[in-house]
């Protein structure tokens, strides 16, 4: 029967969680791992965060910017995986058959699985309505650092740095690291989105960290000339000549929203259930296109269970059985697995329930399966911290599993 | 490289063009068909610096324009023209069809009368639908339409692509293309001299056809100013690929007396658009989008198109129409000085473009300057960036995809900054090959894409630390 398979599993992206699953499927004895990506080199996002230790976990030991990606090659290499990088997977398939693009052309691969490991991306100005004018110098941090990292460039001198996420942070130590300082750093929210602690960096730097202040105008005909923020109902302006948009990620999952799996509305990449697969059993994903951003160390564990579990899938017989969706509303803005199988594997590759809230509350988080509370816990909690909840044995054969997160008055 | 550099001051070229919008592109190729030496001057880094970087990319069959009006004849040459040269320059159409949507009862009445309109206007393919019945063409359209009327020949074009292979065809032909050639000042003494930021040039006739600065530049040829230019900002959003399926037609409103709404349109890369706004500016340079208007846009999308509804956003951008104090497109001619000014070409100016250069032409038999037309005319074809088309990631050999989410090979980019009419700034390299232009905008691809244009494209993004280094 697979013989008439391009592969036993292909991989769609070779950034750690990607490479994390391949490795683990040939620990496993998976014949035959395809890993695609449409880059030149391994590594995903991990390529262009030249200052970020990465492979702690994974490797016991860091290494920095292109260095992890080809560790990851070494590793791949060494396990038989069979990976083809300048590949990009143009659509996705019912059956597990996927177009691919390369230098020559087109073609057709198949597998037995698939794994949708493409990770994700920041919001770019667009996407944002940020208001102004549309000037050169307006990016993203991945796009700031591929310009440090692949071709040694800083496209400004004095950017205003939007936003205070982790990645953030990553953001001031890029431009610190190329003696570039930033006008500012702002965030619309009252608080800092990662950790408060994060913002002596900048403060140390003398680069004045303002809360609650909104990017209300750019400026500038061919470059960034200035940019406008409104705080405490003033608008003021700050001479700058890049506004530098950071964080909030988005999956990279255009493959499953132009393809039957769809995606789910709160995370906006694949569904998964607690074994990682998709509404189609045929696909599983792993790693940040399931909802955002997460640590690379993270995204490799995740990637190497997730493996584990397609290994185990394609040794059993039997189908996994319908799905039940675990159901949630604002504040919550996503929960992975967001999917619950009757018949998934006996040790599901995901252990905890991993929340996100869209904003900074304080209240009762519970989790009911057919409508009896099972855990429930009252916190302070933020936006960009991982929220990890046990999934409950029991919880595969509830008829309906809902997350309510009751705000304290 | 040469044909769009400044000529030597001594040359005499039969007419100079004055704005590479896509108006005076299209008057540039009709002349050098005609057989005139021409130069085209435009002020900005690029072509399309004006009005048409930014429009829905329609085009019109006239339906609604005033009748008897010149707009109506122009812009139905105009279509005409492009119909049927469009498959030999390579540019795209996607035969969508239109339906102008009544919500409510009182659009609804006015209905009968569009396509009356419409009808006497010589347009075919009017009809009036049920709202089950214009449903029935277009499933995703919300639910409370009325009634429609079907204009089944609007259609949806590549609007950078065209203006851009009007140009290519008329510096195939000989013809001269300056940018960054802002025209200062002109003067008469039975040829023109004509002062720019490029240096001299000397032309028997001139036409006028600077767009937003249509009456700044009549004034600087000396003439006395019989409009005033009026910008009117339109905002648009562009919607992710996966919208394109619940969009196969355009959606217009009823228009009303001062716009033609906000519309909902599929474009020729696979896109959908909902936009454009009508304000009014001062402003004739500054095309800001605001937060409140695009997430109102985003709003009205989702009432007509339901399935549209938390799309995501793959660009935002706004673009200024040459709106005058009147309706009418404000054509001047000053025989006695062989001056032509196409102004205030307001809002179907790529529609009727090639039209316009038609009545150009014909207006320029009045100068006494006959024109001979070239034995043979080079073959000239765009490559396609049109979604239904194939494309060039899917031939054997392109180098590598730089742009994932557009699709855009290396192949095409060197090819683009190698064309005859190579981008003049980074924007033109996007317009040109869809590189940044798609969802991610620019997060994987942008720093490759500046590293591969540097040194071709005067402004890229890194050259801030250049100028910081040198
Ligand atoms: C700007 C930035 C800064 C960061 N800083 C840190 C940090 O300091 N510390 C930390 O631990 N983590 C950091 N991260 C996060 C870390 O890099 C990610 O967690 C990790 O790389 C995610 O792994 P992944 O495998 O899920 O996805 P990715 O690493 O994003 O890999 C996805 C891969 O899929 C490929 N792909 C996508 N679509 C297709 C397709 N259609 N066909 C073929 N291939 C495709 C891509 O080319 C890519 O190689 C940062 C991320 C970013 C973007
Ligand atoms: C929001 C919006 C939606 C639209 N939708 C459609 C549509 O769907 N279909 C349709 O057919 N039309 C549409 N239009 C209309 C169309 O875009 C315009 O009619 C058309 O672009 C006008 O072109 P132009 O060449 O006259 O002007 P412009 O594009 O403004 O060109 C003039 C050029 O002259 C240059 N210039 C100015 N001053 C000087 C100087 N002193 N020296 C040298 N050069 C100079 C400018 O830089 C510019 O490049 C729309 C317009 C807008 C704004």
């Amino acid at each position: 029967m697979s013989g008439d398979f391009s592969a036993d599993v292909i991989i769609v992206g070779g950034g750690p969680s990607g490479v994390g699953a391949a490795l683990e499927l040939r620990r496993r004895g998976v014949a035959r791992v395809i890993v695609l990506d449409r880059e030149p080199d391994l590594g995903g996002a991990t390529r262009h965060c030249s200052h970020s230790p990465f492979g702690m976990r994974e490797f016991g030991r860091v290494y920095f910017g292109g260095a992890y990606g080809r560790r990851l090659t070494r590793e791949a290499a060494d396990l038989g995986v069979d990976v083809r990088t300048g590949h990009s997977v143009v659509s996705l398939g019912m059956d597990g058959v996927l177009t691919v693009a390369n230098a020559r052309g087109v073609e057709t691969l198949s597998a037995r699985r698939v794994m949708i490991a493409t990770g994700a991306r920041e919001t770019p100005r667009s996407a944002r309505l940020v208001p102004g004018d549309r000037p050169l110098g307006v990016m993203t941090t991945g796009t700031l650092q591929s310009y440090v990292a692949f071709y040694d460039q800083m496209p400004f001198r004095r950017p205003l740095i939007v936003g205070t996420e982790l990645v953030s942070f990553s953001a001031v130590l890029t431009c610190l690291g190329r003696r570039v300082w930033p006008a500012a750093m702002i965030e619309a929210e009252p608080y800092a989105r990662s950790r408060e602690l994060y913002t002596w960096l900048p403060t140390a730097a003398g680069i004045p960290v303002l809360k609650g202040a909104e990017l209300v105008d750019i400026r500038g005909s061919r470059r960034v000339e200035a940019a406008s923020i409104r705080r405490n109902g003033r608008v003021s302006p700050i001479v700058c000549d890049g506004v530098l948009l950071t964080g909030r990620f988005t999956p990279e999952a255009a493959l499953c929203r132009q393809s039957p799996l769809g995606v789910d509305p709160g995370s906006a990449g694949p569904a998964v259930d607690q074994d990682g697969r998709t509404a189609n059993p045929v696909y599983f994903a792993a790693g940040n296109v399931l909802r955002g951003l997460d640590t690379g160390g993270w995204c490799f564990r995740e990637g190497r269970a997730i493996g584990a579990a397609v290994a185990e899938d394609l040794a059993r017989d039997g189908d996994a059985g319908a799905a039940v969706p675990v159901a949630f509303d604002d504040p919550v803005k996503l929960v992975v697995p967001g999917l619950l199988r009757r018949g998934g594997l006996a040790a599901p590759a995901l252990r905890d329930f991993q929340l996100r809230v869209t904003r900074r509350v304080r209240g009762r988080l519970s989790l009911e399966l057919d409508g009896k509370t099972v855990w429930s816990r009252d916190g302070a909690w933020m936006p960009e911290r991982r929220i990890l909840v046990p999934i409950p044995p029991d919880a595969a054969r509830a008829e309906q599993v809902r997350f309510r997160l009751a705000e304290d008055a | 490289m040469s044909r769009i550099s400044a000529p030597p001051p001594q040359d005499l070229f039969d007419v100079a063009v004055i704005g590479a919008g896509v108006v005076g592109c299209a008057v540039a190729r009709r002349f050098a068909l005609a057989g005139a030496k021409v130069v085209l001057i435009e002020k900005g880094a690029d072509i399309l610096s004006g009005a048409s970087k930014a429009n829905s990319a329609i085009l019109h069959t006239g339906f609604d324009a005033p009748p008897g009006s010149l707009e109506l004849d122009l812009v139905r040459a105009g279509r005409a023209e492009y119909l049927q040269i469009r498959e030999d320059l390579g540019l795209p159409l996607l035969t969508t069809g239109a339906l102008v949507c009544a919500w409510t009862a009182e659009q609804a009445d006015k209905l009968e009368a569009i396509a009356e309109k419409g009808r006497a206007n010589g347009v075919d393919g009017l009809k009036l639908l049920t709202g089950a019945a214009a449903r029935a063409t277009m499933p995703g359209l919300s639910e409370s339409l009325i009634s429609a009327v079907e204009v089944a020949e609007e259609y949806v074009v590549d609007p950078w692509s065209a203006p851009l292979a009007y140009l290519t065809q008329a510096v195939a032909l000989g013809a001269r293309f300056v940018r960054d050639a802002e025209l200062l000042k002109g003067t008469f003494d039975g040829d023109w001299t004509l002062e720019t930021k490029a240096g001299p040039l000397r032309a028997r006739a001139v036409v006028n056809a600077a767009g937003l600065f249509g009456d700044v530049v009549d004034e600087r040829l000396g003439f006395a100013p019989e409009f005033q230019i009026r910008p009117r900002k339109g905002q648009f959003v562009v919607l992710d690929k996966a919208a394109f399926a619940h969009v196969p037609r355009i959606v217009l409103p009823v228009p009303t007396e001062i716009t033609k709404g906000i519309v909902v349109c599929p474009t020729a890369f696979g896109n959908v658009l909902v936009g454009p706004t009508a304000e009014e500016q001062e402003d004739r340079v500054r095309a800001t989008v605001e937060t409140e208007t695009l997430q109102a846009l985003l709003k009205r999308g989702a009432e007509i198109v339901p399935a549209l509804a938390g799309m995501p956003v793959t660009a935002t951008y706004a673009g200024l129409r040459p709106a005058t104090e009147d309706k009418a497109y404000r054509v001047f001619v000053r025989a006695e000085k062989r001056a032509i000014t196409l102004g205030g070409i307001r809002s179907t100016g790529l529609s009727a473009a090639l039209g316009l250069a038609q009545h150009a032409v014909g207006l320029h038999a009045a100068f006494g300057l006959p024109l001979t037309p070239p034995e043979s005319v080079p073959r000239v074809r765009l490559p396609n960036l049109a979604e239904p088309c194939e494309r060039d990631w899917q031939r054997p050999d392109h180098g590598e995809i730089v742009c994932h989410c557009e699709m855009v090979t290396k192949r095409e980019i060197e090819a683009a900054l190698d064309s005859a009419v190579p981008p003049g700034d980074f924007g033109g390299l996007r317009r040109r090959t869809r590189a940044g232009m798609g969802r991610c905008q620019g997060f994987y691809c942008n720093a490759h894409l500046a590293e591969l244009a540097k040194g071709k494209v005067a402004v890229t993004p890194c050259a801030a630390e250049k100028d910081e280094d040198s």
